[in-house]
């Protein structure tokens, strides 16, 4: 039975429930709505919950467990003898589910039986050209212990596929049964309907925060990974970057401090461009605009936030690039070679963090009290004088807590700088000069035909847990002097 | 617990210091103040009272033009002080504020040391040639205001970090730092309590001898208290206008006897 209508089963069951759950509510009140404790619809909503909730829980679970459990059986059958020099039992391991795969479709487009496709005994050649001219892909000539693996895989999918077909409906009914059981005039179906809720949204709640922990998670083993290969002093304190792709030999050299230059200077010249025009943005939007000109300008201004980075990247590629190029190039002042510079993608990096800057501080702005400004005005201070004197220092920690999420931002971008930027790690002081930052390389890495268990891919890992652990810094020091200014006028 | 001291009155008449004539106020389309007529004496305490809504904040902020910080609101008629129209072109709205200080209803200083709090507006004004001066200004300020025993010895601490009966007084003590003439004050007791209540009435009528004050209260007994000249609004019209002895014992308008006597509002 396919997921989709085991979905649909579920749901059935739930909104017979909840009828049933209704009537019966109402049946017992002698259809008198007044005495039931709650209204009717809640009553059925119990049993509807009661039904759902649990066998969508135990379907999600099921469909996560069930590939374990099947794999290890699997894992058993498969001799050393079949693993490969240079390959290793998870590859074999996808060979098997990838023929395991080709079976089913194959039985299902009608190329084979049923009992061919389980036959344990079949010949392997005949297998595989029956696999080949059903379109399902098989590498090589399938061998007799892959291929008993693989039946042995469908068989035990299939059949755990059936008893969670079973256990998830029969499930679902006892949970239909238990909230009608419970049905009666003054059962509290309102209180219950309320708690379930909770329990449902908590529950979205956790999964957002889970999913954070695992990532972080996956992120710290294959960085152990990496360091166990590659000693992390290197890799914090080297000078160099350069990862050798080939396997000829060459021993790659991944030192961070390059990469992490081109990301700090690359943010610092986005931040001194955005950071006084956002700000002063903000402040002509918030004190000085009419009504009018506010209403306007400000969703201007908030469109460009909603332009996508590689858009950015075009830009700086296409326009700043070759615009910097023709002013500081060969023909101008000559301190220019190419059109990827850390000052193309900075200047263009900095043009996307306008609005964030601007519309925070227009937001942190607008929460210094009225009555501040009433108070300068009131002593016969001018607009900007109340700005800089009165409005300033008091949003003064929000907007401090504004420019360290823009640099957090800055820090993870990447399409400006793969475009603008360019590819080469290095340490210069130069801004007119190509640089890449660790995003750009974190892409580079893992984009390279080099095996994933060799250091120049798991270099990746550790260049995204560094990039983790900065931004995340930053934005818990900025979340605190955001908070600690909000506290200021409460 | 209400025994608080009833200022004696003084009722001689001298030039008037402010002098409004048909003002009119809108808010957009609404009428708030409509016809206006009304002369205030100097060296006195004015008191604007009424029921909510009628517009004494916002005919007090006319006499400042801090109703201009208001994108919608308009004014009409004439307002001079001393004899110059306050709303002529000419006229610098910020220099104006220097002269008519402004004490608002919830205490507003800045997140400032008390001292800079007071120096805000000698410092903009340019009033000080030298830090001794400015110290000057300060410390004389916050004596006019009662406060300066109170924090002569914290005066770089935070403005926001004391009671609010103090804080009040600081924001007394900074307006009258930049020496104005007229003082105006929207309901400068209603977050205080009766012990600050009495202080500030207290200070309010020391600084009589000095300054012209105009005062908005919801309190009949503090206009009573504080105020030689006691002025009705309602609805936005100017319904009656007297010496405060006047208006509270022997009033001309069935409304403000109504109002006075706490039958509505
Ligand atoms: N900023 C504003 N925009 C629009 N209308 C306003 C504004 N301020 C005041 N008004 C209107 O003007 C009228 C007078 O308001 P005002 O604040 O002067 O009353 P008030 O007498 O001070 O009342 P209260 O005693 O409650 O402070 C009210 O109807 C009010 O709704
Ligand atoms: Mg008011």
């Amino acid at each position: 039975m396919s997921l989709f209508w085991l979905f649909l089963i579920i749901l059935a069951i739930a909104l017979v429930g909840y009828v049933l759950g209704r009537a019966r509510a109402l049946s017992s009140a002698g259809g008198e709505r007044s005495a039931l404790h709650s209204l009717p619809s809640y009553y059925g909503a119990n049993v509807a919950m009661k039904a759902a909730v649990p066998a969508f829980l135990l379907l999600v679970i099921w469909l996560l467990a069930q590939p374990f459990y099947v794999n290890s059986e699997v894992s058993g059958l498969i001799p050393d003898t079949e693993i490969a020099e240079g390959s290793s039992r998870d590859l074999v391991l996808a060979e098997v589910r990838r023929a395991a795969r080709g079976l089913e479709n194959a039985v299902r487009s009608g190329a084979m039986t049923e009992e061919f496709a389980s036959n344990a005994r079949a010949d392997i050649s005949d297998v595989t050209t029956r696999l080949k001219e059903a379109g399902q892909i098989v590498t090589s000539e399938i061998s007799q212990p892959i291929l008993i693996a693989a039946q042995r895989y469908r068989s035990l999918s299939s059949i755990g596929n059936f008893y969670m077909s079973i256990a998830v409906i029969l499930i679902a009914i006892g949970g239909a049964l238990w909230g009608l059981r419970e049905t009666k005039a003054e059962f509290r179906a309102r209180n219950t309907v309320e708690l379930g809720m909770r329990a449902i949204l908590v529950g979205a709640a956790s999964i957002a925060i889970l999913t954070t922990i695992g990532i972080v998670l996956s992120l710290v083993f294959n960085t152990a990974e990496f360091f166990r290969i590659y000693p992390a002093s290197d890799f914090f304190f080297g000078l160099t970057w350069a990862p050798s792709f080939s396997g000829r030999g060459g021993t790659s050299e991944l030192g961070i401090i390059p990469l992490l230059w081109g990301t700090f200077y690359i943010s610092f010249v986005a931040l001194a461009v955005a950071v006084p025009i956002g700000l002063f943005a903000a402040i002509y939007l918030a004190e000085y605009a009419s009504s009018r000109v506010r209403s306007t300008a400000k969703p201007l201004l908030e469109i460009l936030a909603g332009i996508p980075t590689i858009v950015y990247g075009l830009f700086a590629l296409l326009t700043v690039g070759p615009l910097l190029v023709s002013v500081f190039g060969d023909n101008g002042i000559g301190i220019m070679k190419a059109g990827t510079s850390v000052m193309t993608a900075g200047l263009v990096m900095g043009v996307m963090l306008i609005p964030f800057v601007s519309s925070l501080s227009d937001d942190i702005i607008n929460a210094v009290p009225q009555a501040m400004r009433d108070g300068s005005y009131g002593l016969g201070a001018t607009k900007s004088e109340t700005v800089k004197q009165v409005i300033l220092p008091a949003a003064l920690p929000g907007i401090v807590g504004a420019v360290l999420l823009a640099a957090s931002r800055a820090i993870g971008e990447t399409m400006i700088v793969v475009l603008g930027a360019g590819a080469a790690a290095r340490l210069s002081l130069n801004p007119f000069e190509a640089m890449t930052t660790v995003t750009a390389k974190i892409v580079s890495q893992l984009t390279g035909d080099a095996d994933f268990a060799s250091p120049v891919a798991l270099v990746a890992f550790a260049l995204g847990m560094t990039l983790f652990v900065v931004t995340l810094g930053l934005n818990i020091v900025a979340l605190y002097i955001v908070r600690k200014y909000r506290e200021q006028y409460d | 617990m209400n025994e608080m001291p009833k200022f004696e009155q003084a009722t001689e008449m001298t030039e008037s210091k402010i002098s409004a004539k048909k003002v009119q106020v809108y808010y957009g389309d609404t009428h708030a103040i409509k016809d206006v007529d009304i002369e205030i004496q100097p060296r006195s305490v004015t008191a604007f009272i009424g029921p909510s809504g009628c517009g004494k904040s916002t005919f007090l902020r006319t006499l400042n033009r801090m109703n201009d910080t208001i994108d919608i609101c308009r004014v009409q008629g004439s307002i001079k002080i001393d004899g110059e129209d306050i709303y002529d072109p000419k006229v610098d709205p910020v220099q104006l504020r220097a002269k008519v200080g402004m004490v608002f209803q919830k205490p507003n200083p800045f997140p400032k040391s008390i001292y800079d709090n007071v120096a805000y507006g000698p410092r903009i004004h340019g009033l000080a040639r030298n830090k001794a001066q400015l110290d000057d200004i300060v410390s004389s300020s916050l004596q006019k205001a009662g406060l300066w025993d109170e924090v002569k010895d914290r005066l770089s601490e935070p403005g926001t970090g004391m009671s609010g009966g103090q804080q009040q007084r600081l924001c007394i003590a900074r307006a009258i730092a930049v020496s104005p003439e007229v003082i105006l004050m929207d309901e400068p007791c209603s977050a205080l309590d009766p012990i600050a209540t009495a202080k500030i009435e207290e200070l309010i009528d020391e600084l009589r001898a000095n300054y012209t004050i105009v005062i908005v209260t919801h309190s009949m007994q503090q206009a009573a208290r504080v105020s030689q000249r006691t002025a009705f609004f309602h609805l936005g019209v100017l319904v009656e206008e007297g010496s405060t002895d006047n208006i509270f014992t022997n009033p001309e308008d069935k409304r403000t006897q109504d109002y006075i006597t706490g039958r509505f509002g």
